[in-house]
């Protein structure tokens, strides 16, 4: 950074001093437009809800809200519901991602090759995208249904049973939804991923195969680490999605089976909305905000240390 | 590169395989949209209607106010995108051609952003929105969409101006062009195809949207197509297969259609961000 500056100082000197005086004068007239709105609608909203957390804040209430201390926290920590609901929602979250991300680094060596009808598998390929989260969950829960589905109609075209009810069966309506979330995830992560690879220098990697590198070791030492960085970053950012995620699930199962599927947005939503416990649900948002946090350190950590090395 | 014979048809089949994935859901939604009611009640159905009839359209109509709910989207999804990219447009510029402490902030928020659980924000949102009486309105549902789009809209946008070659710039500030001249007639005008894109992309983000429009509109007049389509899925999660699949059928087109015009600009757009982060 400081190294393209003096590069360009080097090149245009007597003007440069000027222009980055007006620079900042500039910035802040470009900028405000879009600061205001993040910071009462996004930043402002955010610590308002730490704020919350600590607080007995009902809907419709008469009596003042009262700061309470941590009891919320205190109050969530022997909530086994809550607990169980976090489980569920880190196996979904894992569960989600680790194959999403195989499944779509597949994708992309696949839309990176040099194949016929290239270009249709790339529109195809984002279809899932483009479709609102509703509409994915209506739409499996049309491929799920156990009578006019066409899941357990091949299955029984296969000779392999009569199927089952996926969506209400409390062993397989995790599974069934964690499908869902990686088919709804997977052109996301194969874009990026593509994108990744497509920065990847074709030169290294001819070099690679002519010293006779078979494929697998091209893969690990030439392109693996030019990918790892944009691997890492969409693998953290596709953690917290599906930890975050709600539409789908709220669609597919509403968080049944018997709470099988309740995500822990399922379940603070429930919490602040059906319910009104807005002071207990935002200390659940905290909880979730820690973790996440955790995460992402843990993954962010990793990300500098690739770095380092290369 | 050279591929043995075998490989070659090996990737094709894989890449058949994950196409297959991709799309069979949509096939058996849009032939679960064409089927008439004896049809879907039939314990083999077909991948085809051997019957096909636009009675679910009719009888989706009929049910739901979808019509009046498509308007309320597209008003929603037309409002959000055009706000988003006129604010985060100057803010990209700065983010992009300033490396100032301010647009590293900035670009902090816009991961930093991506981790908040929408629970933690929607509470404090709906109280505030409530006390400035915009609950259960356009604008209000307007105003989040605007502050929930710019993250990815500032990402994308960002990328496009480091397309755009400074010496441009620096060539009309020489001639004595002022910096909102320079950036509205010389910046803005090369700008253009990534502005369309990235509003509307922020369009459909809007018009896909559901958790906020479910929080955030009460009343049925008011409420959005995704929030709409759920209320044909009954308390007991018993839906009436053929219309509810007509109306999902029918909500995703605009989308599909948006995306096919944009598909090669998201995918650049990435690129984009992906080089030059």
């Amino acid at each position: 950074m400081a190294m393209t500056r003096t590069a360009r100082s080097v090149r245009r000197p007597p003007d440069d001093k000027g222009r980055r005086r007006a620079t900042d004068h500039g910035a802040w007239f470009l900028v405000l437009p879009a600061l205001i709105p993040i910071l009462i609608l996004s930043v402002g909203p955010l610590l308002y809800g730490i704020l919350l957390s600590f607080t007995d804040a009902q809907s419709g209430r008469t009596r003042p809200t009262q700061w309470i201390g941590a009891l919320n926290f205190t109050d969530l920590l022997h909530d086994t519901l809550f607990w169980e609901s976090f489980r569920i929602g880190l196996l979904w979250a894992v569960g989600v991602t680790v194959p999403q991300f195989l499944l779509a680094l597949g994708l992309a060596l696949l839309l990176n090759e040099d194949l016929r009808l290239r270009w249709l598998a790339r529109t195809l390929a984002i279809v899932p995208w483009a479709m609102p989260e509703v509409v994915v969950g209506v739409m499996w829960r049309l491929v799920y249904n156990p009578d006019a589905g066409i899941l357990n109609e091949t299955l029984r075209d296969l000779g392999l049973g009569d199927g089952r009810d996926w969506l209400s069966g409390l062993g397989t309506a995790l599974p069934a939804v964690i499908v869902v979330g990686i088919w709804a995830g997977l052109p996301t992560t194969t874009v990026a991923l593509l994108a990744g690879l497509q920065n990847t220098a074709r030169e290294l990697h001819e070099a690679a195969a002519v010293d006779g590198a078979g494929a697998w070791r091209r893969f690990r030492t030439v392109t693996w680490p030019a990918l790892r960085p944009v691997a890492l970053s969409i693998t953290a950012l596709n953690l917290i999605w599906n930890f975050n995620s709600f539409a789908l699930v709220y669609v597919l199962t509403s968080g049944g089976p018997g709470g099988r599927t309740r995500l822990p947005m399922l379940f603070a939503y429930e919490e602040a909305f059906r319910y009104g416990q807005f002071g207990y649900a935002a200390a659940m948002g905290c909880v979730m905000v820690a973790v996440i946090s955790i995460l992402l350190a843990v993954i962010l950590v990793g990300r500098l240390k690739g770095g380092d090395e290369s | 590169m050279r591929t043995s014979r075998t490989a070659r048809i090996g990737q094709y089949a894989a890449l058949f395989g994950y196409l297959l994935f991709l799309v069979f859901p949509f096939l058996w939604l849009l032939s679960t949209a064409f089927k008439p009611a004896r049809e879907l009640g039939s314990l083999h159905p077909t991948w085809i209607p051997e019957d096909p009839t636009l009675a679910n359209f009719r009888q989706a109509f009929d049910e739901q106010p979808l019509l009046h709910a498509a308007f309320n989207s597209l008003i929603a999804a037309l409002g959000a995108a055009l706000i988003a990219v006129l604010l985060a447009t100057p803010m990209a510029y700065v983010m992009a051609r300033h490396r100032t402490r301010l647009a590293r902030a900035a670009t902090g928020w816009v991961v930093v952003s991506q981790a908040f659980p929408l629970v933690l924000v929607i509470i404090p949102l709906f109280l505030v929105l409530k006390n400035l009486r915009l609950i259960n309105s356009m604008p209000g549902l307007i105003m989040v969409y605007v502050v929930w789009a710019l993250p990815f809209a500032l990402w994308m946008l960002v990328g496009y101006v480091r397309a755009v070659p400074p010496e441009l710039e620096e060539a009309a500030a020489m001639d004595g062009a002022g910096r909102l001249r320079t950036l509205v007639s010389v910046t803005a005008p090369l700008l253009a195809p990534g502005i369309v894109a990235t509003a509307l992309f922020a369009f459909v983000t809007a018009w896909n949207e559901f958790f906020f429009a479910l929080v955030l509109l009460k009343t049925p007049e008011k409420q959005t197509l995704p929030v709409v389509l759920t209320h044909f899925i009954g308390a007991e999660g018993v839906a009436d297969l053929g219309p509810l699949a007509a109306a999902a059928f029918l909500a995703t087109l605009p989308s599909l259609v948006v995306f096919a015009v944009i598909q090669r600009r998201i995918t650049g757009g990435m690129l984009a961000g992906a080089v030059k982060n």
